[in-house]
């Protein structure tokens, strides 16, 4: 376990900040505690510093894992690729959502992108390649993906073009459940 | 049972007094097999690269036809006709004419046999997913300020108690390579996160021009719809605004005031992107 150093946490700040924009100052200024992020067999890891210092005194190899994971950089060019897991620290502070219609939610969960007939709403003004998190109609967190069209494209696109790349979603849950840390 | 009666049926039968007997084929006793089927080689490198690239191996002849001894030799092994052997080689044209060929011939052949050698190792190391060994340094023609700080390095610590006792001189340092360094695991490193986040939110454009864009192309659209609705008929206008927006999912306003929440859109997004583009549009719809 380590701090990140600047070139990652550089790398990783810009991926988040493509979901949440500046929220992630508030991530790091909680009010209940001083939270941290840590690097850990390449993943990234948003943990409380009091649970951070007692993870510290695992030896490395035998630390599986601690706090929330908030996805892994790659082995070969150091890109940060953010995991499910980090949803529920996303989703709060989400600057583009869409939402999706109860027919669509099942297609988007079994990790298929999303087509314009499965678009309930989205919000305005979003631009193409814009990181949005993906709620149900009652706004629970579904995941998070790619805008593939902006919202105005949106508007004019034909019911099976895809609207939203999917990156991650809480199916992983159970799909991916051996990977998921 | 059918399917036995037909099978024998279908087999030679003779009948002798009366009674008709069959003729039931040899029977065949299966051994189970003693050891494991072999497992397939793992392939080489080369092998896995062949077959990707459809090269197919050509069988090459044992036997090689020797015109000086005018008899066939082997390719290899004992009784190949061997070049190093041979009381005369010649020299080719632009080579060094005070170079020894034999020797030269020699160190290729040593070098060829420790090369495949190297390979072998490699190949193993790749399946068994140890870890590869490196070849070190090798020796260049021109080396660099920074691989003889290298190799002095290394000849430091190449005796038997790994450079214990080797004297330095006064101001050397022995250096290999850059050691990584972290940060402690138990600093607090916010303040310097902040600053990195900071730089972030700096180099983003306050302006974004595509949805500034997107924005102008609907407030367009908006108004073109809106002249050919007044232009159909007036009859009651809001009512049949509200009734007709089969856009909802997209444009998503109450149907009351169309203008000012539009104004107000507009200019959120000039003045920057800590609108929260989410919250409006949300509220905007519920």
């Amino acid at each position: 376990m380590r701090p990140l150093t600047e070139e990652e946490t550089k790398t990783f700040f810009e991926k988040l900040s493509k979901y949440i924009g500046d929220s992630i100052a508030l991530l790091l200024d909680r009010q209940d505690g001083a939270y941290c992020f840590r690097l850990h067999k390449e993943r990234v890891y948003y943990i409380s510093e009091e649970l951070m210092k007692k993870a510290g005194n695992i030896a490395g190899e035998n630390l599986l894992s601690f706090g929330t994971c908030f996805g892994k950089f790659t082995r070969k060019d150091r890109k940060f690729m953010l995991h499910v897991t980090a949803l529920d620290y996303l989703a709060p502070y989400a600057k583009y959502k869409v939402w999706l219609k109860p027919s669509a939610e099942q297609q988007f969960l079994y990790g298929h992108n999303v087509v314009k007939s499965g678009l309930g709403r989205i919000t305005e003004g979003t631009s193409d390649h814009q990181g949005v998190i993906v709620y149900s109609m009652n706004d629970m967190p579904l995941g998070f993906g790619l805008a593939a069209k902006s919202t105005e494209a949106c508007r004019h696109a034909d019911p099976m073009m895809v609207v939203l790349h999917h990156q991650a979603d809480i199916g992983e849950y159970i799909r991916n459940e051996n990977a998921l840390v | 049972m059918q399917v036995l009666v037909n099978r024998l049926s279908g087999l030679p039968s003779e009948s002798t007094e009366g009674v008709t007997v069959i003729k039931l084929p040899e029977p065949t006793l299966r051994l189970p097999r003693e050891k494991p089927i072999p497992k397939a080689k793992p392939q080489t490198k080369w092998e896995a690269y062949a077959q990707l690239k459809g090269i197919q191996k050509k069988k090459k002849g044992r036997m090689l036809w020797d015109n000086e001894s005018k008899q066939y030799k082997p390719r290899w092994g004992y009784g190949r006709k061997d070049e190093t052997k041979s009381w005369l080689l010649e020299v080719p044209e632009n080579a060094d004419p005070n170079e020894d060929q034999f020797a030269k011939k020699i160190a290729e052949k040593k070098e060829r046999v420790a090369k495949n050698e190297l390979k072998r190792l490699r190949n193993i190391a790749r399946v068994t997913k140890a870890k590869v060994p490196g070849v070190g340094l090798t020796p260049t023609d021109k080396p660099s300020k920074d691989h003889l700080g290298k190799t002095l390095a290394v000849t430091h610590k190449s005796t038997a108690s790994l450079g214990k006792f080797m004297d330095t001189l006064p101001k050397e340092k022995l250096r290999l390579g850059k050691k990584r360094k972290f940060e402690s695991n138990y600093t607090d490193d916010r303040e310097r996160q902040k600053k990195i986040l900071k730089g972030i939110a700096d180099g983003t454009p306050v302006l974004d021009v595509n949805r500034a864009a997107n924005i102008a192309k609907h407030r367009e659209e908006r108004e073109r719809s809106m002249a050919k609705k007044s232009g159909d008929g007036e009859k009651k206008k809001a009512g049949a605004k509200g009734k007709k927006g089969g856009k909802k999912s997209f444009s998503g306003k109450p149907s009351g005031k169309p203008k000012k929440t539009f104004a107000g859109k507009t200019k959120k997004s000039f003045s920057g992107k800590k609108g929260g583009g989410g919250g409006g549009a949300k509220k905007g719809r519920k």
